[in-house]
């Protein structure tokens, strides 16, 4: 994690190939007909489309959490705020195709509004939408993340505040005076750049731009994790305090990354809502920002792409125990909380590394420490954490 | 070491994913997906509808099922998750190539899995009360309209039988249901002749718990002259709201409150001594008397305590549950009719369609606008959590989906 | 019944102007056909009559409409049933069967229901009017308690001429200061309509003191002009249309009018002041409410650390555990129902904590020092657990009744109802407060606690049993937790999902109280919902919630310890 070159050589084959890999998925949807052996179906890429997607997110996360050891619970927010951002978009594509045939998207049309509120001006263009799905969590994470670090609001605090701040906003994306369709959203998207929506090639189009930004995301924070900037990170992460001392300003630090993350996510969403048709005020609700976390957590914090295997893995589960055990998928997906937390500190990635020869690493919860040195251990993980 | 291992782990992941993209294996059975939340906050609505049609399914299939075959039910659970509504719902359709899915309770969930519908020609039954301003060739609506719901209840609450209330308070929780809603009855209320100062509209947000503000308001409104409240609050924000009135003192003889949500599931966990009298307006009552009801409450009680459902010993019907039974009945003579089970085939085969329902009427579907011909009746809560019917139609009424009290809808009423 | 008779004496004597002998007629069998028919205005006529009577057999036919327990056969005869008893409407005697043998005993011929029996159907109409006449049937009841309610039930309607000269009557001989106050009010409203101004003019000045909102819509009518029609005001007491000018106003007379303004104001002001009151109740309120959700948290948050994700699922433990007390004493001991909760209470308390206990040995003791992973691991723990419940007790909500002494409400100020439960709720708050600062100061669980808290390792080193100590203070906060779960049952809804309603909120109470300090938690609670409720009026339920929320935010910021905090020598 801490070297200087961004990947090792066979860290570089394996990521262009799997990136290929993965691009030939749309081709094999788009070349095969259905119920061909080699066809995929719309419903697999889409579902893919949206694993990226939350991969996406996932990466942002882990480098605020595994490289910069800031906690945030309220990522979601930024994710939907950008997948906000170009639903306003969609929705003015809609044109008059509505339910009520109106200019006005039918949300408007049955609060009686007559016009559009000064927030959606220029709103239909599609290139202002992309620069507001990006800017628009950049601009709060940066005024929110310059108050929380300049008052040196630090870890468990600070993710409690990020909760209150992603739920304050699902509370007013879900009043419909607020303007962004309340509880309904944004749905029943006709077009995007004069395509539409639904037709194949577009979700092509769609899914090989998430693979794009996924990869090109994953490069960019491999740079920044293997540059100097990096370091100090790292050293934020692992103390802080003694980095002060030695004169840096944390604050700076914290506030790129953090503001860098919010943009990332924004991507995120933004490259969501097209491939899943709609999005609405839960999408920020505190459980999704968790859910972020587990998948960061689940593959394996700081490593980067541990992230995204964690989030292929719990969503793969999530689709498949919804349909074969629904019964069953909560308990499941605790119990997977759970077990990561207490013995895959490492996630997926940790497991698939170990070496059999490896020494008991100090801080595994396996040896049933005796009250005293489970204090020595906790305090030294305080100081780590 | 790292590459290699995140390498044959991706490639994993991709071979899976293009596994769940191969054609569902066939067989001689005719599936139908059953598309309700099981957990999460509607669950407690929408898990007696999957029961419900599960019995349905079993009913058909005992008489020897639909052109010959057995019906497969597929259930699926999107968890209250509008997104994952969506996406269940592609891939009821579209892997497991359902011939039709019976689901949806929230308009939010309806409105998610509408693009997936049209897109892939599927059909849809959509069984709970709604807000109307809908009509697409893809959905039947077996539910009440406006004009088969609230509109009576409205008519009814300003009768000198219903109490002649002068002054109106229009409680929702906020989203599209209540507002639509509320938007109809202002525009109905003011063609009756009642002012805007007389009618007072609050909204409150999902899983609002504290009412005392909002009581409190409904008391001083009250003060003005003979009021009722008609409120569209969600699901169990009904309970604190009730129980705020009694504590309040306000009895049901002073300030009816009518509910178009509250219905016997609703009551299972409410003490009903202090909502005595209050009302709630449906198409269906557990209380109604007749032989085709008796029959549907002996067999779903039985289906209850058969297949061990929670809370099997206090089980209740409601109207979502008559209409889900109804729609699968439809549907299944509608199949017959059309000897098939493709799409078009089906919907020509709907129209016309009749069925004795439970309610003791028999309901017909619309040849033209996809809505049942529903009889509207009033209830006042009882101590015991049933309703006492203080009102009927004679004879059902046509729904209005497009409802005329909103501008611009003149034109739209069928298909 | 000894008291029904000597209402029904004394209200036949004062109705019959004490001349004629006390009336036990049967109910006319007219009036009961009318009943059991469908016609809705003759029905309303038949109650009339009935009340008319004013005798022991018209109360009970009345009250056996009011309670559903009044039924009809198809030929029109009507039949008081009452569980396994029955007894014939008209005369109140178990029914004579056509083919009874001579001698039979009563006892057998009474068995016997008559066939096609159907209840008869009251509606909200039906039932005010019956209430209303109970009321009025009421007033010359011996008992206070009695003639109090029927005072204040005919509240809200203008008395027509029949219960006027009943009003006159009882107000003649009323004794209670409370109650004749009460029915003079009812009277002035009456007179409001009197033909000489003089005594207009004192009926508006007796209504000033008037919490009633009938006199209030009378008050206004007064003042209202009406296009051109003649000077009253519509039977229904609306409040009056002012149309144009030009009309004549209500009341004809000038100086009656401004007596009537005069009267109105001094109203107006009354509720105003009653209405401000009634919300700091309702923050009182709330406030009691976040604090026992939010302090359990604040121990094992504040004393220990550790954040749990699951404490919301502590609080639904306590209240499914009140449900289960509740089924048990259904199906045990139905006549001691109403003090189930004295076992609720320690019940949810010993669960929650034992939960709690079972959580903090099996999962949370690997995570101490790592408040994040806590975090994390607390979560999938509350997913488990609200699975678990859906599992077990189904996904709908299930049934907790308020026990009889907590329903309904005490009226102070006159129209200011404060509900029982949630007074009861207020008092249980602090109750728990006081009892957890006991448990923290006064005992050595608490001085371990304490210095646990302060400084681990030394307190180690001086042989406190920290792992010990850490595993009680965890079932402490959960059983606190398990406490408000009970208290919140009263309140609300029971569902799975009972906690998630409630654990931010708890958050940002512990949040903004400051982490060590019990007072920090109290005031952060008090504080919040009384904030929340002065602002709901304003600006709505959300929008308040909302700038609660960004309060608490920008508070942080300022102040990142919170209201309270321990004073420390840390850098952090």
């Amino acid at each position: 994690m801490s070297s200087n070159v961004m990947f090792s050589r066979p860290a570089w084959i394996a990521v262009v190939l799997v990136a290929a890999l993965a691009a030939l998925l749309p081709v094999l949807h788009l070349a095969f007909p259905p119920g061909h052996a080699l066809h995929v179906s719309a419903y697999a890429m889409g579902l893919a489309g949206k694993f990226m997607c939350y991969a996406l997110a996932a990466l942002a996360l882990d480098l605020v959490w595994g490289y910069t050891g800031i906690l945030s619970l309220g990522h979601g927010l930024f994710f939907a705020l950008g997948a906000y951002a170009h639903g306003m978009y969609l929705m003015r594509a809609i044109g008059r195709d509505g339910v009520y045939q109106s200019d006005l998207p039918d949300f408007m049309v049955f609060l009686d509004w007559s016009a559009y509120p000064w927030y959606w001006a220029g709103t239909d263009s599609f290139w202002y939408c992309l620069a507001l799905a990006v800017l628009a969590p950049g601009v709060l994470a940066f005024v929110f993340g310059y108050f929380a670090f300049r008052s040196r609001i630090k870890g468990v605090y600070f993710s409690i505040i990020t909760q209150a701040m992603t739920y304050a906003f699902m509370l007013l994306f879900f009043r419909n005076d607020t303007g962004f369709g309340g509880n309904n959203g944004f749905t029943d998207f006709k077009r995007i750049l004069g395509h539409s929506v639904t037709a194949p090639e577009t979700r092509a189009v769609l899914y090989l731009a998430t693979l794009a930004c996924l990869v090109g995301a994953l490069l960019l924070c491999r740079w920044i994790a293997a540059s100097k900037l990096g370091r100090v990170l790292q050293a934020v992460r692992d103390a802080e305090s003694r980095l002060m001392f030695i004169g840096y300003d944390p604050l700076r630090f914290k506030l790129f990354v953090w503001t860098l993350s919010a943009m990332l996510c924004g991507v995120a969403g933004a490259l969501y809502v097209p491939q899943v048709g709609i999005v609405n005020p839960s999408e920020m609700s505190p459980a999704n920002s968790i859910e972020i976390v587990i998948w960061a957590a689940v593959g394996g914090r700081g490593t980067l792409v541990g992230p995204i295997l964690g989030a292929f893995t719990v969503n793969g589960l999530k689709s498949w125990f919804t349909a074969a055990f629904p019964d069953l998928w909560l308990f499941a997906l605790g119990l997977l909380f759970i077990l990561v937390t207490l013995f895959m500190q490492k996630g997926l990635l940790g497991l698939l590394k170990r070496r059999p020869a490896a020494p008991a690493a100090p801080d595994s919860p396996a040896s049933p420490a005796s009250p005293a040195s489970a204090e020595g251990a906790a305090k030294s993980e305080k100081e780590a954490a | 070491m790292q590459a290699r291992r995140t390498f044959v782990t991706r490639i994993a992941a991709a071979a899976a994913l293009l596994a769940a993209g191969l054609p569902a294996y066939a067989a001689d059975t005719i599936k139908v997906g059953i598309l309700h939340s099981l957990s999460g906050t509607m669950a407690i609505s929408e898990t007696s509808l999957k029961d419900v049609a599960l019995m349905t399914i079993d009913e058909i299939n005992a008489k020897g099922g639909v052109l010959g075959k057995k019906l497969e039910p597929v259930v699926v659970d999107p968890a209250s998750n509008w997104p994952l509504f969506a996406e269940k719902a592609r891939q009821l359709v579209a892997n497991d190539k359902v011939a039709a899915v019976f689901g949806c309770w929230t308009s939010v969930s309806r409105k998610s899995v509408l693009p997936v519908f049209k897109e892939l020609n599927g059909l849809l039954f959509y069984p709970v009360q709604y807000e109307g301003e809908e009509l697409e060739k893809n959905v039947f609506y077996t539910g009440a309209a406006p004009n088969q719901q609230a509109i009576p209840a409205v008519e009814y609450l300003m009768s000198k039988e219903g109490g002649g209330a002068r002054r109106f308070v229009l409680l929702g929780t906020d989203y599209v249901y209540p507002r639509t809603t509320n938007k109809i009855l202002r525009a109905y209320l003011k063609s009756k002749g009642v002012k805007d100062s007389d009618i007072d509209e609050a909204y409150t947000p999902f899983g609002h718990a504290d009412y005392q503000t909002i009581v409190a308001n409904i008391k001083k409104f009250a003060a003005g002259g003979k009021t009722a409240v008609i409120s569209t609050i969600n699901g169990d924000s009904n309970v604190p709201f009730y129980k705020e009135l009694g504590n309040a003192g306000l009895k049901a003889t002073d300030v009816p409150v009518v509910a178009f949500s509250v219905g016997e599931e609703e009551l299972r966990g409410v003490d009903t001594k202090p909502l005595v009298g209050h009302l709630a307006a449906w198409n269906y009552f557990q209380s109604v008397k007749n032989p085709a009801n008796v029959e549907f409450i002996k067999k779903w009680k039985a289906y209850a305590a058969a297949k061990k459902l929670p809370n099997a010993a206090s089980a209740v019907t409601n109207d979502p549950m008559e209409a889900t039974y109804v729609g699968i009945h439809m549907w299944a003579q509608a199949v017959e009719k059309a000897k098939s089970t493709d799409t078009d085939k089906v919907i020509a085969a709907m129209g016309g369609q009749s069925f004795q329902s439970p309610s003791g009427f028999t309901l017909t579907m619309d040849a033209t606008n996809h809505h049942l011909h529903k009889p509207v009746m009033i209830g006042e809560i009882k101590g015991d959590g049933q309703f006492n019917v203080v009102w009927k139609t004679k004879q059902p009424l046509r729904a209005q989906p497009w409802s005329p009290y909103i501008k611009g809808n003149e034109g739209k009423q069928s298909m | 019944m000894k008291s029904w008779r000597y209402l029904l004496c004394g209200a036949a004597l004062v109705l019959q102007g004490g001349a004629g002998p006390v009336a036990h007629a049967a109910i006319a069998p007219a009036a009961l056909q009318a009943l059991a028919g469908d016609d809705p205005d003759a029905r309303m006529q038949a109650v009339s009559d009935i009340a008319a009577q004013a005798d022991g057999d018209a109360a009970r036919v009345l009250r056996a409409l009011k309670n559903d327990t009044l039924y009809a056969t198809p030929d029109g005869k009507v039949y008081i049933v009452d569980g396994p008893s029955i007894l014939d409407a008209a005369t109140g005697k178990p029914p004579v069967m056509p083919d009874a043998k001579p001698g039979a005993t009563l006892a057998a011929a009474s068995a016997v229901m008559p066939a096609g029996l159907d209840g008869i159907v009251v509606n909200n109409r039906l039932r005010g009017a019956v209430d209303a006449a109970l009321s009025g049937l009421a007033l010359l009841s011996p008992r206070r308690a009695e003639r109090l309610a029927a005072a204040r039930a005919l509240q809200g309607s203008e008395p027509d001429a029949g219960q006027t000269i009943l009003l006159r009557k009882a107000a003649g001989v009323e004794t209670d200061a409370e109650i004749g106050a009460l029915l003079r009010q009812l009277l002035a409203m009456a007179d409001l309509r009197a033909p000489d101004a003089a005594t207009r003019k004192q009926a508006v000045a007796a209504l000033a003191g008037s919490v009633d909102p009938q006199a209030r819509r009378m008050l206004q009518a007064m003042l209202a002009r009406s296009a051109g029609s003649t000077p009253g005001h519509a039977p229904d007491g609306a409040a009056g249309a002012v149309d144009a000018a030009g009309g004549a106003h209500g009341e004809p007379d000038p100086g009656v009018r401004a007596a009537a303004r005069a009267a109105l104001d001094a109203i107006n002001a009354r509720a105003a002041r009653t209405e401000w009151i009634g919300n700091l109740f309702y923050g009182v309120s709330l406030g009691s409410v976040l604090l026992l959700a939010a302090l359990g948290l604040a121990i094992t948050f504040g004393l220990m650390g550790i954040i749990n994700m699951a404490h919301g699922e502590l609080l639904m433990i306590g209240a499914y555990t009140t449900y289960g007390c509740q089924s048990l004493f259904r199906h045990y001991w139905p006549g001691a129902l109403d003090w189930y909760l004295a076992a609720a209470l320690p019940a949810s308390f010993l669960v929650a904590a034992t939960a709690g206990m079972a959580l903090e040995r099996t999962v949370i003791r690997w995570l101490y020092g790592r408040p994040l992973e806590t975090l994390l691991a607390t979560w999938g723990i509350s997913l488990m657990l609200m699975q678990l419940v859906r599992t077990l007790f189904g996904a709908q909500n299930v049934e907790v009744a308020n026990p009889a002494w907590m329903s309904g409400g005490v009226t102070v100020l006159g129209t200011l109802v404060l509900p029982y439960n949630r007074i009861a709720i207020i008092g249980f708050a602090f109750l728990v407060v006081g009892a957890v600062w006991l448990v923290l100061t006064h005992t050595r669980l608490g001085l371990f606690v304490r210095a646990v808290m302060q400084n681990r390792r030394m307190a180690d080193c001086v042989g406190v049993p920290t792992g010990r100590i850490d595993m009680m203070t965890f079932g402490l906060g959960s059983g606190i937790a398990g406490l408000g779960g009970a208290a919140l049952s009263q309140l609300g809804n029971v569902g799975p999902d009972l906690g998630q309603a409630y654990i931010i909120d708890s958050f940002m109470v512990v949040v903004l109280g400051g982490v060590g300090q019990l007072a920090g938690t109290v005031i952060a609670a008090l504080g919040l919902g009384e904030a929340n409720k002065l602002l709901e009026p304003l600006a709505g339920a959300v929008l308040a919630k909302i700038a609660i929320l960004v309060f608490i935010i920008v508070f942080i910021q300022r102040r990142p310890q919170g209201l309270f905090a321990l004073k420390g020598r840390s850098v952090e």
